[in-house]
């Protein structure tokens, strides 16, 4: 399946987004996601199933003023 | 006081721009600064050794929505931060213009209604318009943060006046001058006018030797907490003599 993560077109095997976090090497509590704009919560995640061409935002703490 | 917490450093610092992470680090510890704020950007490298970093300092996380546009954005982001950082915390912004970086009003206010339904604590990033200051504080803020000039000027209190009359028109509610200020006199003058506290980045970040600067900005709070407390002396404009001239002796 073909997704748009953080940006940049990736080419994945997960079909759901806690899955997702896992194969991309994500510490699943380090960080926080949305799906097509939309915020799913860490206990949503497993639930949460893949679409071809979903957009996938994985945010984590940045410096900020 | 704010949301029941009790601060008892009336400095905020912001996490951006700094010359490295050490010097972050220090300047957080020469501040006494008691609350950071952070944003929320993509899982990058380096990541990890922030997150490091800010357990590190002790301090109380304020996230924000820095370079949110839009209500939804703004909204979504603080739902992100909430889960991040374990605080309801949020320093609201929603920008309204790229150049000044000045806040939607409109949409902030919207969007401070949809938090504070929600149970965030919303520290929202405003003009010192006084009718945009009770909208926000009828949409569920005990605070506001009211610009002092565009963000990352340096230009310290473009509009005494306004802000003056927002200390006077809200005297119950906790007022910070969240962002525009250059040099520590800017932070006292903001403190000698009643505001509770200050919160800035640039300054500190981007002065030759922000350690020090953090410390200036931190004496420069203090002084001007100090002198409102103690009450300014009224304004004269012509000179009075501080010598009496009783006892004067004739000597001419």
């Amino acid at each position: 399946m073909r997704l748009e993560l953080n940006g940049e077109p990736v080419e994945v095997r997960a079909t759901t987004l806690a899955e997702l976090v896992e194969e991309q090497g994500y510490q699943p509590r380090a960080v926080a996601t949305a799906l097509n704009g939309v915020y799913v919560p860490l206990h949503c995640r497993a639930a949460t199933a893949l679409r071809d061409g979903a957009k996938i935002e994985v945010l984590s703490p940045m410096q900020g003023g | 006081m704010v949301y029941g917490t009790a601060l008892s450093s009336r400095l905020m610092l912001g996490t951006a721009q700094y010359p490295s992470p050490a010097v972050l680090a220090e300047a957080i510890s020469a501040a006494g600064a008691e609350v950071i704020t952070v944003s929320l950007r993509r899982e990058g490298p380096g990541g990890g050794a922030f997150r490091e970093l800010v357990r590190a300092s002790g301090c109380r996380i304020l996230p924000n929505t820095a370079g949110c546009h839009s209500v939804k954005e703004a909204v979504t982001t603080a739902h992100m931060a909430r889960e991040l950082f374990g605080t309801n915390w949020i320093k609201l912004e929603v920008i309204g213009h790229a150049d000044t970086l000045q806040p939607d009003v409109f949409g902030l206010v919207e969007a401070a209604r949809i938090l504070a339904a929600d149970g965030f604590a919303v520290f929202p990033y405003t003009t010192e318009d006084l009718i945009v200051g009770e909208r926000l504080l009828a949409a569920g803020c005990e605070v506001l943060m009211p610009w002092g000039a565009p963000i990352g000027s340096g230009q310290g209190l473009r509009n005494r006046e306004g802000l003056r009359a927002m200390r006077a028109a809200f005297p119950g509610v906790p007022l910070v001058i969240d962002a525009g200020l250059g040099a520590p006199s800017q932070a006292a003058e903001a403190m000698e006018m009643g505001y509770d506290a200050v919160l800035l980045n640039t300054a500190v970040a981007k002065a030759a030797d922000p350690v020090r600067m953090a410390r200036a900005f931190a004496l420069a709070v203090e002084a001007g907490r100090a002198a409102h407390l103690a009450g300014l002396m009224p304004k004269r404009d012509m000179a009075q003599p501080s010598t009496p001239v009783f006892g004067m002796a004739e000597l001419a």
